[in-house]
């Protein structure tokens, strides 16, 4: 992906590394960043001032109840910029809950969630900020794609050529102009991400992005995320595959019934589980809401 | 604030069934004006000049609007309704946390289409009708007539704010609408004059608004006679229109999308 005008100058001024400033997406042969382009990366990310990278996201004693249901349980973690963190966790695990109250969206009933040391709802104009990929189907679908990006973009005082930009980023430049209504659901998480990346922020949220994609859907947000990780900025993905996260994920931070089960890196679990699929159902077998029986089954 | 309110713009502009509602509403102001201009023209025919009422003449002119005003409730209703059913809202509201300001600009980019396109339909509704009514017209300068155009424009404006506000107070219930539209509305077609419903149905916002427009029966006529004058009648909608709006806010503040 290409870094936007002022940023990639600022990388180039500060002297990083060439490939760093500018990676355009859908280019073969995409190559991982080395450890070192990677440590050069953050520098350049911090000299440049390109974004809040101080843009960790906070969640703090977080908790949240729906009449008697608590679907949120003091949690509490903290995820940091230049890296994946992977959010993981059975269905109603308080995933989608975090990130609604992350945005302003539900209001929790006690803790926060602070990104970048300031609530969601104290950023003005805060797609710049934080880019978020909630659900799919927030869409009218009688709007066109372009229409859509453009009324968010207006919003935020975000420029037309973002737009356009972003569009073509997803690959969505082709039916920009037709109804979403139309778009099968892969369609719509490629529009859910390039609203997300409208602001160019710093910070990027995303919840269940693999839904509906196939394959080689997979592998671009998996790759773009990775992208994102390497520039710098808080990337933090929900999901209960963990097949995927762990591609994906530096980090997990794994949850049950709205409590923190585990806060770790991919290697560990590895290391102390043998195989992340094993680790995965053994932390969070007691937090499975509806367990699949198991009669029948030879 | 403007880029809040050139966004609530667009999307209302970029759907395009929400922009028909409008131009629906002023090709009825517009078309039965002169139908029913033509109709008391052709009964006049019939009787004496003499018999011909001011309130005749106005209500030809005006009562066009009473049937305008539907699609327009539509329009205010599609608005937010629309946005919260397709769960649009939630995008809008993680574009702009500060619910208030999102909420004045929604309010405005409902206002402002209805209110421009009303101070350009009313007058030319009136117009239309004088034209068809022939002789029989009535001119601008002759009592009341501009008093009549002026609460017309308003109350159309108030009236759509209200639908607006109600479709946020339920969260865009289809149920809800469904029951308001007729209770609500549906008493300018002639429920509202009903002995012991008028009672209590003058009060409701239509039957407050006809007054003014001067399509609720000759107010000398006690059989038609509401309690209150036109601009009182005037005020009783700018209360509904300002509960609902209201109502709507408090909502809004608390609700979890």
């Amino acid at each position: 992906m290409t870094l936007s005008g002022p940023v990639a100058a600022a990388h180039r001024t500060a002297g990083c590394h060439p490939q760093v400033g500018e990676r355009a997406w859908g280019t073969a042969g995409f190559a991982p960043l080395s450890e070192a382009e990677f440590r050069s990366s953050l520098r350049c990310a911090t000299a440049a001032g390109g974004w809040n990278v101080d843009g960790m996201i906070e969640v703090r004693e977080l908790t949240k109840r729906y009449g008697r249901t608590v679907a949120v349980d003091r949690l509490s973690c903290t995820v940091e910029p230049g890296k994946v963190t992977g959010f993981l966790g059975p269905n109603g695990a308080g995933k989608t809950t975090t990130m609604n109250i992350a945005l302003g969206l539900h209001r929790p009933t006690s803790g926060e969630v602070l990104i970048g040391g300031r609530r969601y709802g104290d950023l003005r104009q805060p797609m710049r900020h934080v880019g978020a990929l909630l659900d799919a189907g927030a869409v009218h679908p009688a709007r066109s794609a372009h229409h859509h990006l453009r009324w968010l973009a207006l919003s935020n005082g975000i420029g037309y050529r973002r737009v356009t930009e972003t569009l073509e980023m997803v690959g969505l430049a082709g039916v920009a102009r037709k109804k979403v209504g139309g778009f099968s659901l892969g369609m719509r998480q490629r529009l859910g991400v390039a609203a997300a990346l409208l602001g160019d922020p710093g910070v990027l949220m995303f919840d269940e992005p693999v839904n509906g994609l196939d394959p080689d859907g997979i592998r671009w947000i998996r790759e773009l995320m990775r992208s994102l990780a390497a520039e710098g900025r808080t990337v933090l993905l929900s999901s209960h595959v963990m097949s995927e996260l762990e591609q994906t994920a530096d980090r997990l931070v794994i949850v049950g019934r709205g409590r923190l089960i585990a806060d770790t890196t991919v290697r560990e679990l590895a290391d102390r589980f043998g195989r992340l699929e094993d680790a995965y159902v053994s932390l969070t077998s007691q937090a499975v809401e509806y367990p699949a029986g198991r009669e029948g089954i030879a | 604030m403007s880029g809040v309110l050139r966004a609530e713009l667009l999307k209302i502009y970029s759907v395009r069934f929400t922009a028909w509602t409008l131009s629906l509403a002023a090709i009825l102001a517009i078309g039965v004006s002169y139908l029913m201009g033509l109709n008391l023209r052709h009964n006049i025919a019939d009787r004496s000049a003499e018999q011909l009422t001011r309130f005749d003449s106005l209500f030809a002119a005006f009562y066009s609007l009473t049937l305008a005003q539907l699609p327009l409730v539509v329009f205010g209703v599609l608005v937010v309704g629309s946005e919260i059913s397709t769960g649009t809202i939630r995008a809008a509201l993680a574009a702009t946390p500060q619910r208030g300001t999102f909420y004045v600009g929604k309010v405005l980019a409902v206002a402002l289409p209805v209110a421009c396109l009303a101070i350009v339909t009313v007058p030319v509704a009136f117009t239309v009708a004088q034209l068809a009514l022939g002789p029989h017209g009535m001119t601008l300068g002759d009592d009341g007539v501009l008093g009549a155009m002026a609460g017309s424009w308003i109350y159309l404006t108030l009236i759509v704010l209200f639908a607006a506000g109600f479709a946020m107070i339920t969260g865009a219930s289809t149920r809800a609408i469904g029951i308001m539209l007729p209770v609500f509305f549906l008493g300018s077609q002639g429920l509202g004059n009903v002995p012991y419903v008028r009672e209590v149905a003058q009060y409701l916002p239509d039957q407050a608004g006809m007054v003014i427009m001067h399509v609720a029966g000759p107010q000398d006529d006690p059989a038609f006679a509401h309690s209150y004058g036109p601009w009182v009648g005037l005020g009783i909608v700018a209360l509904w229109t300002t509960v609902a709006l209201v109502g709507g806010w408090l909502v809004l503040r608390r609700r979890d999308v």
